[in-house]
């Protein structure tokens, strides 16, 4: 599983002697160990205070002012930004395709991953070939989202390749980024392809972790592959299946780049996402008093995941 | 004892499963690998021919693209800006996420679970809930437009990640191997740099990689924290390749591959240590 453990033979221990320190050495030492961690800690800690904690103050603060970065003389407006952002259409729009985008992306990521993974996984083929498929199957995920982006919008093209395919099979031709009823799916579609190959490793990961003779057992007590993979394969992959759909949700949510790139939340606010949503607030409309209370709304809702997640990584 | 007829049937439906498996590998293949096939060959395409019907995987083979790319100097500059940006950020955070993991491996220490906690859910976050706060904190302290304003900015994505991948691997390493020479009168931090990191080198790479693509990829921050052409990276250049050239379709696909690059070359010679130390990671974090 992890093959940067393994790569390394650790040279062999050195035993330590007992120390024989006077009582003053003693002391400083002690006081020394006491603060090392500390020491070390110290550039990790200003840059998570400096890029973390302040930032987060700050949006905070943002979110019940007025009038803030771009004017001075800002003044406390209370819970006035929140009940613009909640009652903003566009953002409740933004609230329901998010969900759909998540939960969907989630979903077929978790059965691609896995498919391909238990594909990957098989006796029957052998290393090599499996070696050759595991690289393609990776392809997608190490384009950045801007080559994504300029794929897919070259394939799904009105005068694309796909609609070329749509037409020669009798189909008519779509604008499936254009098309209100469409772009969702044409959306959640792409971020599918972008994204099921980290599903895939780490579920490959877990499946060769399984030990063998769960399977023998199995088979010795006469059950089928169908119920070797439900009895055995499932509930050993459970805690890695759970983990990974959290931190996709997660991941997923905060996706921008490639909703930006390929409608920009249109036609029609039909892509329109959190993420979208906050950016336009604040960088096309300049309304970064409103653009904060929506961010710090999705903080939170990340938060809740996060949350999830952390109470799901202590039962283990 | 099986009969000849009973095994001949179980080497047939062998063969069977066999080839279904096959097929379905190579259905999955074409769905991950062809998009990726046809960008690379209509980067060698005249931008003329892209939308041709029928469509052709090679019609006149042509460099353009790539001459068009390579020789013009504001396409360059965003490689020189990625470039910049990357290594600076993955030198960068390897420093730092050395120190802390050995903070994290070798001591204990009543902040060490809060401390661990924080680092942990900064990977939480939503870059869009930062990238306002980071705005206003960039132009006030004069960094707006500047590498180090996006340098700095990519490190909180970075650090998390590099802190947890860095101190599993310390862990691995035997204490005594450090504590021996420690014994002899030198201090930690001569026994991290001269005992520790010379034997991490594996662990520092799959970091690394890792840190440098997720630089090399960002795009929010670099949007958002750049204003001029000449201080936008490669992700910003694609986007900006859209609008200037009304879809010069074969130049944006040649862009696309020479920016995919570097992070396919570093994947391709770090495959195994590389996906070894982000499952764990994955699974860990």
């Amino acid at each position: 599983m992890n093959s940067a453990k393994l790569d390394h033979a650790p040279p062999p221990a050195v035993a330590a002697p007992e120390t024989r320190a006077a009582p003053r050495g003693r002391a400083r030492r002690l006081w020394a160990r006491g603060t090392a961690p500390y020491a070390f800690l110290s550039p990790t800690m200003i840059l998570i205070f400096v890029l973390m904690i302040i930032p987060i103050a700050m949006v905070v603060s943002y979110s019940f002012k007025d009038n803030v970065i771009v004017q001075q003389n800002s003044v406390f407006v209370g819970f006035a930004n929140y009940t613009k952002v909640l009652t903003d259409p566009d953002f409740l729009a933004a609230l329901k395709n998010t969900f759909v985008f998540i939960t969907v992306s989630t979903v077929a990521h978790l059965i691609l991953g896995l498919g391909f993974a238990l594909m990957l996984n098989t006796p029957l083929l052998g290393n090599v070939t499996k070696a050759i498929f595991r690289i393609i199957y990776i392809l997608p995920w190490l384009f950045t989202v801007a080559v994504i982006a300029v794929i897919w919008r070259l394939m799904l093209d009105p005068s694309g390749v796909v609609n070329y395919l749509l037409t020669t099979l009798g189909g008519s031709s779509v604008d499936w980024l254009s098309d209100p009823g469409k772009a969702l799916w044409a959306l959640t579609f792409i971020n599918i392809w972008a994204g099921f190959p980290f599903f895939m490793i780490s579920i490959l990961a877990g499946l060769q972790g399984i030990p063998g003779d769960l399977y023998e057992a199995a088979s010795v007590d006469g059950a089928s592959p169908i119920r070797q993979f439900w009895n055995v394969t499932i509930p050993q992959l459970r805690p890695v299946l759970i983990s990974m759909a959290v931190l996709d949700l997660i991941w997923t949510s905060q996706q921008f780049a490639l909703i930006w790139m390929t409608t920009g939340g249109g036609p029609l606010n039909v892509t329109e996402m959190l993420s979208t949503y906050t950016y336009k607030q604040a960088f096309s409309s300049y309304e970064f008093a409103t653009a904060s209370a929506a961010a710090v709304i999705v903080l939170l809702l990340t938060m809740v995941l996060a949350v999830f997640y952390v109470r799901l990584q202590k039962e283990r | 004892m099986p009969t000849s007829k009973k095994v001949l049937t179980r080497k047939r439906r062998r063969l069977g499963a066999k080839i279904a498996v096959f097929t379905g590998l190579c259905l999955g293949a074409a769905f991950a690998g062809l998009p990726v096939v046809w960008m690379l060959s209509t980067s060698f395409k005249p931008n003329g021919e892209v939308f041709a019907v029928p469509p052709k995987l090679i019609s006149h083979f042509s460099f353009d693209a790539y001459t068009a790319i390579l020789s013009d100097g504001a396409q360059l500059r965003f490689f020189l800006n990625s470039y910049i940006v990357a290594l600076s950020v993955t030198a960068l955070t390897l420093f730092v996420a050395i120190l802390a993991a050995y903070g994290f491996s070798r001591y204990e220490f009543p902040l060490k679970k809060s401390i661990n906690a924080v680092i942990i859910s900064v990977q939480a976050v939503p870059p869009i809930t930062l990238v306002i706060p980071y705005f206003g904190l960039v132009v006030t302290l004069g960094l707006y437009n500047t590498y180090p304003g996006l340098i700095l900015t990519h490190m909180v994505f970075t650090l998390p990640y590099a802190i947890i991948m860095m101190t599993a691997y310390f862990n691995t390493l035997p204490k005594e191997l450090d504590e021996s020479v420690k014994v002899d009168g030198a201090s930690s931090w001569t026994a991290l740099w001269r005992v520790l990191v010379p034997v991490s080198v594996p662990g520092m790479v799959a970091v690394g990689v890792y840190t440098f693509m997720i630089s090399w990829n960002e795009y929010l921050f670099a949007l958002t924290l750049t204003r001029t052409d000449d201080m936008r990276t490669v992700p910003i250049g694609i986007q900006l390749l859209m609008g200037q050239h009304s879809y010069e379709w074969n130049q944006m696909m040649a862009m696309s591959i020479l920016g995919s690059i570097p992070v396919l070359i570093l994947f391709l010679l770090f495959q195994r240590r590389f996906i070894g130390g982000l499952t764990s990671g994955a699974v860990k974090a």
